[in-house]
């Protein structure tokens, strides 16, 4: 079976400055991987060249094994960014923005039919908001809003998810609800490649753990511990003071630095 | 409603009726991407056009179309860079645009500067037969456009970056757009004028979503106000002799007032979903 994703010696710059260097992955079907690392390591940056939203300056993606340039099959990637669109100021429903899910299925001028209507509702269904779907998104708690894009990925029925920082400023229990919907996408065969500085409730779907550091891979292999006093409930991670970044398990990706 | 038996009259009813229902199912997509303010840019480029025409002899419709449309090309092609130094560009772009104008139509023969005056305000009621042909023609092509799109439009506005990673060609999306835009500008010249016609792509949809929901009924809420707008504007500017265009705008305006009001009660009797927004819970066992 061809991997879902495969990195090959990839470099991507902004402007001048490398921020990923000579990095090399690869994301089996059926696997769940995440990618761990502090603010500032390029993790973000690496989804981002996978999904073709910044150019590699070098190297190869192969998603499915088609190089990404030649990649058509959008429909099998379902992308979850960070946040509800911070542009929009027109008000539209959780159906709506669900909807736009069917997009890569639907094409540019089919209307929506009646498959198009059960998979949204299935997708509403799969992350509990589906008494909620006639409601402006904006009216949303945070951990709602991102359960709203997670549905709107999965409405598209995609064989590999990607996701930016799912769980971040969410709270727990609708990290619950996520792990609980990631775990049934897991089920059905999906393939999952997901950024993270924290794990909580996902640790234990998680099957392969990469960490990135300054632009490289650090660790490649079994989710790290977490060490010392992040392993304690109710750690903050507010730290008074930024430490020189260490590679290696032991730093990421608990040791996040907010200034 | 003895004016509805002149001919004039009827012209510039239905080509009001046209704009009314046009600009604000074209605005919504502008006021969602947070671009409210680009149909007076474009304006401002337009005024350009109608300086080229006027000195060349070319119908300025025609010349307003061209000159405008690659405006809105090169403001979508800064808007796509990025942001560093897009607004700046595109002040240039803005006040090149009506200074440019200004000078042309001064060195055309037709330097009146009521004719000026007829460009940046409307002049609805000189609406001859054939205006009302190109502007009902293009209207078409351009709510057809707007409501057929809808649903890969909305996500190219409300998310751009999803909606490229779904594969929808999201670069012709956006040149689609800034074209219907910079054509809206133009066959709305003659009703509301250059400097006005922003405000009929965006108040009637600032209107509607003081009471909507959802993206669809607020399109559909502020073409009805846009339509609305239109005719009233179009009769009371008859009945009380005031420029239609302003009048149109003013009607517009009022129907935002009322709609403000009318949400604010609602929310009243109806305690807002935000505030007794229940805790995340797990819905899922």
């Amino acid at each position: 079976m061809t991997d879902a994703v495969r990195i090959t010696h990839a470099a991507v710059g902004y402007g001048a400055r490398e921020v990923l260097h000579d990095v090399s992955l690869g994301v089996t079907q059926g696997e769940v991987v995440a990618i761990l690392g502090a603010n500032g390591s390029g993790k973000s940056t690496l989804i981002r060249a996978v999904l073709g939203l910044v150019p590699l300056s070098h190297g190869d993606i192969e998603l499915f094994g088609t190089p990404r340039r030649r990649f058509r099959e959008w429909a099998r990637v379902g992308y979850v960014p960070q946040r509800v669109g911070a542009g929009s100021s027109v008000p539209a429903t959780v159906g709506e923005v669900v909807a736009a899910g069917r997009l890569a299925r639907r094409g540019l001028l089919r209307f929506s039919g009646s498959k198009d209507r059960s998979a949204v509702r299935a997708a509403l269904a799969d992350v509990g908001l589906t008494d909620r779907a006639s409601d402006p998104v904006a009216t949303l708690s945070g951990g709602q809003q991102q359960r709203t894009l997670i549905a709107r990925a999965l409405a598209g029925e995609p064989d590999l998810l990607i996701m930016d920082e799912p769980t971040a400023g969410v709270d727990a229990a609708s990290q619950e609800a996520f792990a609980a919907t990631l775990g049934r996408f897991q089920g059905r065969g999906g393939t999952v490649l997901l950024v993270a500085h924290e794990l909580g409730p996902l640790r234990p779907l998680i099957d392969r753990a990469v960490v990135v550091h300054e632009g490289r891979i650090a660790h490649d292999g079994a989710v790290p511990e977490p060490a010392g006093h992040h392993a304690e409930p109710g750690h903050d991670h507010v730290h008074p003071h930024a430490e020189a970044e260490r590679p290696g398990i032991c730093v990421a990706p608990t040791d996040r630095v907010r200034n | 409603m003895d004016l509805l038996q002149y001919d004039f009259m009827l012209r510039a009813l239905a080509g009001a009726l046209i704009i009314g229902i046009t600009a604000p199912a074209l605005g919504i997509y502008l006021v969602q991407r947070r671009l409210s303010l680009i149909g007076d840019g474009i304006g401002h480029v337009a005024l350009t056009g109608v300086g080229v025409g006027l000195l060349f002899h070319q119908s300025p419709v025609l010349t307003a179309v061209i000159v405008s449309a690659i405006g809105a090309v090169g403001v979508e092609l800064v808007r796509e860079r990025g942001r560093t130094s897009g607004d700046l560009a595109l002040a240039l772009l803005f006040y090149g645009g009506i200074a440019g104008g200004v000078v042309l139509v001064g060195l055309s023969d037709d330097s009146g500067n009521a004719n000026l005056v007829q460009y940046l305000f409307g002049s609805l009621t000189t609406t001859s037969g054939t205006d009302l042909v190109v502007i009902a023609v293009l209207g078409v092509a351009v709510l057809a456009a707007m409501l057929l799109l809808r649903p890969v439009l909305f996500a190219v506005c409300d998310d751009e970056e999803y909606a490229r990673v779904s594969g929808l060609p999201v670069r012709t999306l956006n040149l689609l757009l800034a074209v219907t835009t910079a054509v809206t500008v133009t066959i709305a010249m003659r009703t509301v004028g250059l400097l006005l016609i922003s405000a009929l792509m965006v108040v009637p949809v600032a209107a509607a979503q003081q009471v909507t929901r959802g993206f669809r009924t607020t399109m559909a809420v502020a073409m009805a106000g846009g339509v609305v707008a239109a005719a009233a504007g179009v009769v009371v500017s008859a009945e009380a002799n005031t420029a239609p265009g302003a009048t149109i705008v003013i009607v517009a305006l009022a129907l935002f007032l009322a709609l403000t009001v009318a949400g604010a009660v609602r929310g009243r009797a109806r305690p807002h979903s935000a505030e007794k927004e229940p805790p995340d819970v797990v819905l899922h066992d």
